[in-house]
């Protein structure tokens, strides 16, 4: 709640500020700078590059300021780490009370802490020492030491001069103290606003754990094992799904009993999302390489089929007939003509199917594998180290928003036609 | 020509349509939306079959498209995935010559179309009127002994269009083609026709067949300059009234048809 309000901060005050800047330092005067209409106009809205590059920001910053990161100047309060101490007030059976101080040192998880040497006092009552991890609570059995415990019948009664009782809570320095049902305190230290790094770890152990990994792997495979592994997964499930999926959509745009026997089958797989056939994949095939394949492989094949078939349906047929008219045959239209005018829809297609594969990979790998990104995170996830798993996340990210990009430049490249017929 | 449609009647797009060229004639074709007149074309270039009759070109019955018989249609029928020059050679290499053979005749046509610039050009970067210029080479550079045009001017604006009915004329005096040309504008139909043929609708058929001298005086010559000569405007206004009277017949028939 807390991040999405300053993420709406940053925001508005990003906008406001940048508008205020930009308006003074440059004053544009190209064509669409000149448009009146703006709102509703689609063309006059051109992306802002400063939201852009304040956006990513953005979101590092406020990742490293609920962290505690090191690479961030702002950071949301930490949780309290260091010595502090309350008092609480035994009572003994007989109505005579006497006051004691515990002690308690909060330490970080990564760090080892001694509990403090602590005079007893005097009085029934003794003072204790304890100690506790950050984030964590400890249950302090202060009547311990006491020359007259619970078990005789004595019971805490305040709490740093508030009454307490079993269930009860008081706020004291620098934590909360709860009473249980049996009588006994419980110390809660701060937590602060920051997260702890088993939830989410700072950006810079992110980092350290990239570079960590890289160099000595994850799981008996090196990183660009396990990416290098998913990456050709994809890549050969996919190519397997295009050598049969784009002639057989050829055939079902070509003819007629094609089209009629094949129908039935697209028609109902193309809804079936690949997930859920990871089950009956690992049945027939294991969870070695060939069921992932095979996986992938049926992801791609409708789609490509799919795409072909468009792209057959998709020639005017003036082409064909002025293909016809200047003496070409079934062959030569086909060549020339069909195939040249479906690789818009077939690329199309093909970035569809990569998207849809990459995705595939990654949760097949989540469910069974010995190497692979999402093995990698699931591994991960289960040792609880949460910056390999978001190590992970980003990379998979990365290399999707790869894919997508290298599809588009080879679409541009081999197509340049799209779109302008 | 008779064919069924989905409930249950025909139609009977075509009937009784005899005509003969001679080689090198130019004729064209007009009449109202629906009177058949693409249906015929599309038959004479072989992509349908007639259900009755039959025609025959040089003596050889037509059955299917082939290369004797070229088209130029309004538009889209370029491929946007090869070049201008690579459009124009596509009839010869699906003949199998190699570009030794076409290499000289495809840059003369190019030439004669006025394209010498575009010749390694996408053909998605030309305007419409060059377009059509590159569908009139690629037709001419297949040598058929027909050219069916299929308002093959269309799409174009009326200053590019007159000029392209100026490349029509020069083209059909210098290559001696015998060309049938579709339009349902009436002063194309004059300009460009020898043989000028209007259709009636319902069923299709010749309503009524004119011999013109405009196309032969229009070659080389300003078509603004045939437009004023004395027989131009009369005829045109007979062909316009004949027409609106048909139109005004199929509007009166679906209205009564409607009521």
């Amino acid at each position: 709640m807390i991040v999405l309000l300053i993420y709406i901060a940053l925001f508005i005050a990003s906008f406001l500020a940048v508008r205020f800047i930009t308006r003074r330092m440059t004053a544009i005067h190209d064509f669409t700078s000149l448009k009146t209409v703006t709102f509703g106009d689609e063309s006059a809205v051109r992306p802002n590059r400063w939201a852009s590059v304040i956006s990513v920001v953005s979101v590092f910053l406020i990742w490293g300021a609920f962290t505690g990161s090191k690479w961030t100047p702002i950071h949301v309060p930490g949780p309290f780490i260091g010595d502090t101490q309350f008092t609480y007030v035994l009572e003994a059976p007989d109505g005579s009370r006497d006051e004691a101080i515990v002690y308690v040192r909060v330490f970080h998880v990564d760090e080892k802490a001694d509990a403090m040497e602590v005079e007893p006092g005097d009085g029934f009552a003794k003072n204790d020492s304890a100690t506790v991890v950050a984030w964590r609570s400890k249950l302090i059995p202060m009547d311990r030491n006491d020359e007259i415990k619970r078990s005789d019948g004595a019971r805490v009664i305040e709490v740093d001069g508030q009454p307490i009782e079993p269930g009860g809570t008081v706020d004291v320095a620098d934590g909360r103290v709860v009473m249980t049902g049996k009588g006994t305190l419980n110390f809660s230290p701060d937590g602060g606003l920051q997260m702890e790094p088993v939830w989410l770890p700072p950006p810079e152990a992110v980092v350290a754990r990239l570079v960590e990994i890289s160099q000595e792997g994850y799981q008996n495979f090196t990183l660009w094992e396990h990416l290098g592994w998913s990456l050709y997964r994809v890549i050969l499930g996919f190519i397997l799904g295009a050598i049969v999926g784009i002639p057989l959509g050829y055939a079902m745009g070509l003819s007629d009993w094609f089209r009629g026997w094949f129908d039935p089958i697209v028609e109902f797989m193309r809804p079936v999302p690949p997930l859920a056939l990871i089950p009956l994949v690992i049945i027939w095939a294991g969870i070695g390489e060939t069921g992932k394949i095979i996986l992938l492989f049926l992801a791609s094949l409708w789609i490509m089929t799919i795409a072909a078939r468009a792209g057959v349906s998709g020639v005017k047929i003036t082409k064909v007939h002025a293909a016809y008219s200047l003496g070409a045959s079934k062959w030569q239209l086909m060549r020339y003509v069909i195939m040249p005018n479906s690789l818009p829809e077939i690329f199309t297609g093909a970035r569809v199917a990569m998207g849809v594969c990459w995705g595939t990979v990654v949760a097949a790998e989540l469910v069974a594998a010995e190497k692979g990104a999402g093995m990698m995170i699931m591994v991960a996830s289960r040792f609880q180290l949460t910056d390999i798993v978001i190590m992970g996340i980003i990379l998979i990210g990365v290399i999707g928003y790869g894919i997508d990009i290298a599809m588009r430049k080879c679409e541009d490249v081999l197509v340049p036609w799209k779109g302008k017929g | 020509m008779r064919f069924d449609i989905p409930d249950g009647s025909h139609i009977q797009a075509l009937k009784d349509i005899t005509l003969e060229l001679k080689t090198g004639e130019l004729m064209s074709v007009l009449g109202p939306s629906g009177c058949g007149k693409s249906t015929l074309l599309n038959i004479i270039a072989g992509f349908m079959a007639p259900t009755e009759g039959k025609l025959t070109l040089n003596g050889v019955p037509i059955t299917a498209p082939g290369a004797e018989r070229g088209m130029v249609f309004q538009q889209g029928a370029l491929f946007d995935w090869m070049s201008v020059r690579d459009n124009v050679s596509f009839g010869p290499r699906m003949r199998g010559q190699s570009p030794a053979e076409y290499d000289e005749d495809v840059d003369h046509l190019l030439d004669v179309v006025g394209l010498q610039d575009f010749k390694s050009k996408a053909v998605y970067e030309l305007s419409g009127g060059m377009q059509q210029r590159v569908a009139l080479a690629r037709c001419l550079a297949n040598k058929p002994d027909v050219i069916l045009m299929d308002e093959p001017l269309g799409a174009l604006d009326a200053l590019t269009r007159e000029k392209m009915q100026s490349l029509v004329l020069k083209l059909w005096k210098e290559t001696g083609k015998t060309i049938i040309l579709i339009t349902h504008s009436v002063e194309e139909a004059l300009l460009l026709g020898e043989r000028l043929l209007v259709m009636a609708p319902r069923p299709g058929r010749i309503h009524k067949e004119y011999r013109l001298p405009f196309a032969d005086l229009g070659v080389g010559a300003d078509l603004r300059e045939i437009k004023k000569l004395p027989d131009y405007a009369p005829t045109r206004e007979e062909i316009l009234s004949m027409i609106w009277n048909m139109e005004e017949e199929i509007m009166g028939r679906s209205e009564g048809a409607a009521s």
